[in-house]
């Protein structure tokens, strides 16, 4: 597919913006020449036309939510309903400078008020931040949070985090971006953590731990409250990534089930798009004794309005320029007012009923490893398929039945894994489809491998050579080379 | 409910063929204590026009919203081509994953390919990655990324910084056991850098800087030795600036809300993040690649995953996974709208414009420019008169300013910061001249 | 691929060729397989000291990273930088071409605990 750089420049392209109604002198009068650009960046000037066809295009080599069933288990990709982006447009709220007095902007500090205060009563934990803006970066914020809590106490040789062997990337990332080693736990046979190996690490050098919950196998620690309370029982304090909040949003609470600190995913949970990569929002909730750490500026109601809240000397700073993503805030929002309680509790509902469903229909024709009832989302396997067939391959036949395929080779513990997350917003048909396809590429592994190991046939391009890119990383534009990227 | 296909028949079925008596069943793994403590929010479900019609309520009390922006520090008030919007609202961009599929991504990762490539022409670096959530934490990342490289556990940082951003990379600091030092700035507004401290892993500098003044770069890749330059920049201006690849910068980050993106209160925001190729296993964030396919058709993916935390866990060169990549495409769209000549265009009148007012308020009676430096589009007033008294004036004409607050943390007393941007017209400015000089 | 007889091994897929107080040391030819196509070692320093089981550097492919560990202590005296511009001469030629450092053993009994290419291979099986 072509790039931008490889259309031709056009004549004249201006037209965006007016001819300067000021009096003007030249650049290198008013800067000196030292200061000024010596050559033009190198972006075509291209007429409307262009951008619009050219970008226009590469959205039909993408798949989207509204495109069809998006079953990748751990990112929730649910229906984006379209008043969100509608109210996220609207210029009173879009065209905000976050510097504009406090008194001006009632309407925002407002709106993000109100959400925190939905957010706190779906955590049942005492107080919420917004400033993170995505959810790996509320799990950083609840590592510094951990680490600053700790340090206030004087136990600084709380230097581990622990967290299972199935946790997502980001939790032993984050752990470590904090100054943090982590300790893996095992998971025992039914996929959830192993209590005596919890029990065996827990010390006083354990600052907490970091659980998923349910975990990435889609499946709710029952011991959950044996876990929180020994994590208790040793000095440290318990954090839930909320990825998977899916699965019981409306009927349970993270406060309730030991959480000290818990963060939202607004880019799963709550509808916000995914964007092809962000924006998204990590909003974390705390417990009563980590309440005074949060992220400055707090956002505080009084007698006759909101105020942006500085005064907490023992926070942890700040974690963005301002007050987070505000309009992703103002999606989530939405959402909720939309929703309700009794669709929030019609969201777990249908998410962990959609589920099981297809577990239910499809563990037949794959392996399921942990043959069990599960929540919101679960995990096949490709191991054992004939004809040296992978989980790879069939994610890429997939493509050519016009479906996204589901995550794959993750999580860890599970070889050839596939993790599968329809969300609530997949109806009954969409379900039996998509089981249908994956019973006719099973079949396909027998009887016709070959197209299993050629796919994807029917996409723009196929099995992109990622050793190549690699050993040889072309990052950007080789406007050197002669020669254009033709497709 | 209108978000669920499902119906009761659907259901019914279901929880048959599952072997379930009850959706109960379906929560029989969570403690029943747990479940027992729910408490509801209180919330009745509402219509799409409710909620249209109650969001319109917030929308309307930001008074803000009816008033001109002479705002900046960071957040600017710039145009956006109307064509941005629309190739933004298509579902295939907004409602599409992280590209881990790449055949089914080419949208996405040939936008952000161009986006690589648009950030190092105009940064005059040789990577880019694909976007980091702001400038702010760009800046701390790369900080971070700098002690990596060098391995000192101290930075230099200009006093000048704008402080949301100094803020932020205090927390990352912290956390990171790295020691930060100040380096002054002089009567000018720029950074002493000839004082700056040496056996450090990085400076930091910012250019335009908090004050909005223009740092001077000759030389100072040169006086650092072998330890790292972090310019944080502001990319819109770069269409008239030289850029900091140009003065032997290592790690340039930025703001990029000023291309494509609405002030949104404060986000989402743009990082930019771009760096020498010698560098690119220490580089955090996604980033695209070109590679050709099965077929020899050229194509591209994500790159260099072996850096991220889905591979490296632990080890990983930042946490970080879901980035900025709609608002990426939105500054990708902008650039492409606008073209190299429109960027240089709208540079121009940023320029222009602001050195106007500039030049018009200092004629009056009882102002003067803080500082003497170079600057683009944003200055420090200092007038005789109580800044407040004269923010007043402004004010009740209808503009929005800045208080002196964060100037005075800055140690500058009695400053206005002031931004003008290619949206403000010439009747606009002379009005504003018009309040600055209190004629009614 | 026959293992050398004339190499020691570890469990973690390393092999170890000893040569009076040198050790030449790279990945074995299972070790490459499981990796794919390797497109990056991460060499260690010249002089670094290396403790038993410490970490000697890294192989990645494009989906994994490998740690590589040090077979026995001693202090880096020679890297393999071709790998630095070829890393798929370790897939190509991992016993020989394909080595990636020499260490200066610091002491020598701690070879006896490595295991020969019989019980490599048996490990294998």
């Amino acid at each position: 597919m072509r790039t931008l750089f490889d259309h031709v420049s056009r004549d004249a392209t201006d037209g965006v913006f007016p001819v300067c109604d000021v009096p003007s002198r030249k650049v290198d009068d008013v800067l000196g020449a030292g200061l000024v650009r010596a050559r033009a960046p190198r972006i075509p000037n291209l007429s409307e036309g262009d951008v619009a066809r050219h970008y226009t295009q590469l959205s039909k080599l993408n798949y989207g939510v509204d495109d069809g069933i998006y079953p990748l288990g751990s990112c929730t990709m649910k229906y984006n309903p379209k008043l969100n982006e509608d109210v996220a447009r609207l210029p009173g709220l879009a065209d905000v400078h976050p510097r504009a007095d406090e008194a001006l902007v009632q309407g925002s500090l407002g709106l993000l008020y109100d959400l925190s205060e939905l957010l706190r009563g779906i955590s049942g934990l005492a107080a919420v931040t917004l400033q993170p803006v995505a959810g790996a970066h509320g799990e950083l914020v609840g590592m510094f949070l951990l680490k600053r809590y700790f340090e206030e106490r004087g136990e600084t040789g709380r230097t581990r985090v622990l967290l299972p062997d199935s946790a997502h990337g980001t939790n032993p990332a984050s752990a470590a971006v904090a100054g943090f080693a982590v300790t893996e736990i095992r998971s025992n046979d039914r996929g959830t953590v192993d209590l005596d190996a919890l029990r065996a690490e827990l010390d006083s050098t354990v600052a907490g731990i970091m659980l998923t919950v349910p975990n990435t196998l889609g499946i709710f620690e029952e011991n959950i409250l044996e876990v929180t309370r020994a994590v208790h029982d040793a000095g440290g304090l318990c954090y839930f990534d909320g990825a998977n909040l899916n699965s019981f949003i409306g009927r349970a609470r993270p406060g309730d089930m030991g959480a000290d600190i818990f963060h939202f995913n607004l880019h799963k949970t709550l509808s916000t798009p995914h964007g092809g990569g962000g924006p998204g929002a990590g909003a974390v909730a705390v417990s009563q004794p980590l309440v005074e750490y949060l992220p400055v500026p707090w956002i505080e109601k009084t007698g006759s309005g909101y105020r942006l809240d500085w005064d907490h000397p023992k926070s942890i700073g700040s974690v963005h320029a301002f007050y987070g993503n505000f309009l992703v805030a103002v999606r989530a929002y939405a959402y909720l007012l939309q929703l309700g309680d009794s669709g929030l509790r019609a969201v777990s509902e249908n998410a962990v009923l959609n589920a099981n469903y297809l577990q239910e229909r499809l563990k037949t024709t794959y392996p399921l490893p942990y043959d069990r009832l599960c929540k919101h989302e679960f995990v096949l396997s490709g191991e054992g398929l004939p004809n040296d067939v992978s989980t790879l391959d069939v994610a890429k036949r997939l493509i050519d039945y016009g479906v996204h395929p589901p995550t794959i080779y993750f999580p860890l513990i599970v070889h050839e894994a596939l993790m599968i997350e329809p969300t609530e917003t997949e109806g009954r048909e969409s379900l039996d489809r998509f089981a249908e396809i994956m019973e006719a590429i099973a079949k396909e592994a027998h009887e016709h491998p070959e197209l299993l190991h050629a796919a994807p046939v029917n996409a723009p391009v196929r099995r992109l050579d990622q050793t190549y890119a690699a050993r040889n990383p072309v990052l950007s534009y080789p406007f050197d080379e002669g020669e254009s990227a033709a497709a | 409910m209108r978000y669920l296909p499902n119906t009761d028949a659907d259901r019914r079925h279901m929880l048959g063929a599952i072997g379930c008596a009850s959706v109960d069943e379906l929560f029989s793994d969570i403690p029943r204590d747990v479940l027992a403590a729910y408490l509801p929010l209180g919330l009745e479900a509402r219509s799409e026009l409710e909620v249209l019609d109650e969001l319109t309520r917030y929308a309307e009390s930001n008074e803000a919203a009816k008033r001109v922006p002479l705002l900046g520090g960071g957040i600017y008030d710039h145009y956006v081509p109307r064509v941005v919007g629309h190739i933004l609202g298509r579902s295939e961009f907004y409602t599409a994953y992280t590209p881990y599929q790449p055949e089914i991504s080419q949208g996405t990762l040939t936008a952000m390919f161009e986006f690589q490539t648009l950030i190092c022409e105009l940064t005059g670096m040789e990577i880019a990655n694909a976007s980091m959530y702001d400038g702010a934490t760009a800046l701390a990342e790369a900080v971070l990324m700098a002690d990596r490289i060098r391995r000192r556990r101290r930075v230099a940082v200009a006093g000048n910084l704008l402080p949301q951003v100094r803020r932020v990379l205090d927390t990352y600091a912290w956390a990171a056991g790295i020691e930060l030092l100040d380096v002054p700035f002089t009567p000018s507004g720029r950074c002493a850098w000839d004082r700056a401290p040496s056996d450090v892993s990085a400076l930091v500098i910012q250019s335009p800087n908090a004050f909005g003044v223009i740092e001077s770069l000759d030389g100072l890749k040169k006086r650092l030795g072998d330890a790292l330059l972090i310019v944080a920049t502001y990319p819109l201006a770069l269409g008239l600036l030289a850029p900091p690849g140009a003065f032997g910068a290592d790690i340039v980050v930025g703001e990029g809300q000023c291309l494509g993106l609405p002030m949104g209160f404060g986000g989402p925001l743009l990082g930019i993040f771009a760096t020498r190729m010698e560098f690119l296993r220490q580089l955090p964030g996604r980033v695209a690649g070109r590679t050709v396919d099965a077929d020899g058709k050229v194509g591209y993916t994500m790159a260099a995953q072996t850096r991220e935390q889905h591979i490296r866990r632990e080890r990983a060169t930042s946490n970080i996974c879901t980035n900025s990549a709609l608002c990426a495409l939105a500054a990708t769209v902008y650039l492409a709208s606008v073209g190299a000549d429109g960027l240089r265009h709208v540079a121009e009148l940023n320029l222009a414009k602001a050195h106007y007012l500039a030049d018009q308020v200092t004629r009056l009676e009882g102002f003067k420019l803080a500082f003497d430096g170079p600057f683009f589009n944003e200055f420090v007033l200092r007038p005789t008169e109580a800044a407040g008294v004269v923010r007043r004036r402004l004010a009740d004409a209808g503009f929005l300013v800045e208080d002196s607050a964060e100037l005075e943390g800055l140690g500058v007393k009695n400053g206005l910061r002031i931004a003008v941007t290619e949206r403000r017209s010439k009747a606009e400015l002379d009005r504003a001249v018009a309040a600055l000089g209190g004629k009614r | 691929m026959a293992y050398p007889t004339a190499f020691r091994y570890t469990k973690e897929h390393e092999w170890v060729q000893i040569d009076g107080k040198r050790a030449r040391v790279g990945i074995t030819d299972h070790a490459q397989a499981e990796l794919g196509d390797v497109v990056f070692v991460e060499l260690p320093s010249m002089g670094t000291v290396v403790k038993k089981g410490g970490h000697l550097g890294t192989v990645e492919s494009v989906k994994a990273v490998s740690d590589l560990f040090a077979p026995v202590s001693g202090k880096v005296v020679a890297v393999n930088s071709d790998l630095e511009t070829s890393p798929e001469t370790v897939n190509q030629s991992p016993h020989a071409d394909g080595w990636i450092a020499v260490l200066e053993i610091s002491d020598p009994a701690e070879a006896n605990d490595l295991l020969d290419a019989a019980a490599y291979e048996a490990l294998l099986a």
